[in-house]
């Protein structure tokens, strides 16, 4: 009992201690708010700029959220045919890697070119960093399937579609929820990116125009409520990853 | 069992080599021949890694031969079976399923049933349940495999097997993992299922006691590349229980299939 209460307080009390380290060191080494504003004076423009930030933060949610539900129904389809089949796998990875390799602050020009300044290219950008680790996920979870599990069906006379359905995809569904936490905050460094770049609204643009003002208290209130939102999301996607595969995660669950 | 006569061999694995990566890799098999009748319980036994679990696959259709051939029903097999079932030394239960639907799993693939088993569902669902107690395992259907024993789950496991009353059971060392006690509780249970529905079963073991107290017929296999280098008939009568296992010709049985394989390991 007192040990699961100091497991739960122990990430709350280490990010205030972070927050307090950072105030002491604004204060002991008298650091200018222009440099590195200290918690206080960020919590202090936040509360002057609430309504501002908390449009552009909505605004970055929607794009990441839109990013990220796209980049999971390709990510799901692309790590399931991949996984599934090694000779998609042979021909598609060469291609996805290099995709991945391009920093995706280099495609936003071009996104802009294609689709002017606005929300498009941030969502596009979100689903672009979003997608590569559910692809990787899934088809690592549908190619490690142990061969007897295959062998029970198949001297069942079960289809390739079939072995697909009935194990492979179940099989995989813990790689798959294992992965929305890492490609949801992957997500919001994408549309946020985009933002800073191409967009006339989000905390991306709110952040560009806070430092084009030199407000750079404004700044780090807005880079701390991203943190805040990929903590949240990530959060949600924990209780979602346990409850749909309780199965794979059961030491922590079942302990009797 | 359905249209083969009895005296017809159900599984015709003639003069068969089989190998694991292509002519030139590991020679698992050399030119094996075996009969086996339907509905016939052999048990293969012989040093580990002589190709027992080969021998398997190769009836299963999962890996063609190198050389030989293999007939099962008077047909040449040229790829997997669609008529038997199969367990593991790992019961390779599917852990998002509960007990039940584990064992319900086949009858969502063999032919036969997938179409009947959607419109039946509670119809089979009642066959499973019964199938479970017959094991011991009442009471435990909507448990998950990990929240059962090992011994537990490789009851579910010969049950998954079964289900769906196959012409033929391939076993692959599946008490292998488990303690002594427990092993023989199983080859009760195993041996009360066979008289009940019959299959032809093929059970490879390292065990000849398992052997010789489950099998009608016991074939022991060389070391790699293995072939058969002997076959002995156990004329027990059945049911046969664990007190058969303690007399004298059990037991001389038993010394002298230890003394083939002791002989075959070069000793």
């Amino acid at each position: 009992m007192k040990k699961t209460l100091w497991k739960r307080s122990l990430p709350w009390l280490c990010t205030i201690g972070m927050f307090v380290l950072w105030e002491l060191v604004c204060i002991v080494l008298n650091v200018d708010t222009f440099i590195l504003p200290s918690p206080v004076a960020v919590w202090h423009s936040f509360v002057a700029h609430t309504g501002l930030i908390m449009s552009n933060a909505l605004q970055t949610l929607m794009t990441t959220v839109a990013g990220f539900a796209l980049g999971v129904s390709v990510g799901l389809l692309f790590g399931l045919l991949i996984g599934a089949s090694p000779s998609v796998y042979d021909a598609l990875y060469p291609i996805m890697i290099g995709f991945n390799s391009i920093p995706k602050v280099a495609i936003v020009p071009v996104l802009v070119i294609w689709f002017g300044i606005g929300t498009v290219p941030a969502i596009i950008t979100a689903f672009a960093t979003a997608t590569f680790p559910i692809v990787v996920n899934v088809a690592t979870g549908l190619a490690t399937i142990e061969p007897e599990w295959q062998d029970v069906l198949r001297v069942l006379g079960a289809s390739k579609w079939q072995i697909l359905t009935k194990i492979g995809i179940p099989r995989s569904m813990p790689y798959f929820f294992a992965s929305l936490k890492v490609a949801i905050t992957l997500a919001f460094v994408g549309s946020v990116v985009a933002e800073t770049v191409a967009a006339n609204s989000g905390i991306g643009y709110l952040m560009m125009i806070a430092s084009g003002r030199f407000d750079v208290p404004l700044v780090f209130a807005a880079l701390v409520v991203v943190g805040v939102m990929g903590v949240a999301m990530y959060e949600a996607f924990v209780i979602v990853e346990r409850r749909m595969t309780f199965w794979a995660t059961r030491r922590q669950e079942v302990v009797t | 069992m359905g249209t083969v006569p009895v005296h017809e061999p159900l599984i015709d694995i003639n003069n068969v080599s089989m190998a694991y990566g292509g002519a030139h890799g590991v020679i698992a098999l050399a030119e094996t021949s075996l009969q086996i009748k339907a509905g016939e319980f052999v048990a293969v036994v012989g040093p580990s890694g002589c190709g027992k679990s080969s021998l398997l696959k190769l009836v299963s259709g999962l890996h063609p031969p190198l050389r030989g051939s293999v007939h099962v029903a008077g047909q040449p097999v040229n790829g997997p079976l669609k008529i038997c079932g199969m367990a593991f030394q790992n019961p390779m239960l599917l852990p998002w399923r509960t007990t039940i639907q584990n064992v319900l799993l086949p009858l969502e693939i063999v032919a036969s049933h997938a179409g009947r088993f959607r419109r039946n569902r509670a119809e089979y669902r009642e066959r499973a349940r019964e199938l479970l107690a017959t094991v011991g395992l009442a009471g435990f259907e909507d448990k998950y495999p990990w929240e059962l024993s090992g011994g537990m789950q490789q009851r579910a496991s010969l049950c998954r097997a079964l289900i769906h009353s196959p012409e033929l059971l391939l076993l692959d060392e599946p008490f292998g993992a488990l303690d002594l006690f427990t092993r023989e509780d199983l080859w009760d249970v195993l041996q009360a299922l066979w008289v009940k529905q019959r299959p032809t079963v093929i059970l490879v073991t390292h065990d000849l006691r398992e052997a010789i107290f489950l099998a009608d017929t016991v074939y022991v296999i060389s070391p790699r590349p293995g072939r058969v280098i002997s076959k002995a008939d156990t004329d027990f009568s059945r049911p046969r229980t664990l007190s058969d296992t303690f007399t004298p010709r059990f037991t001389e049985l038993s010394h002298a299939l230890r003394e083939q394989i002791g002989v075959s390991a070069g000793r």
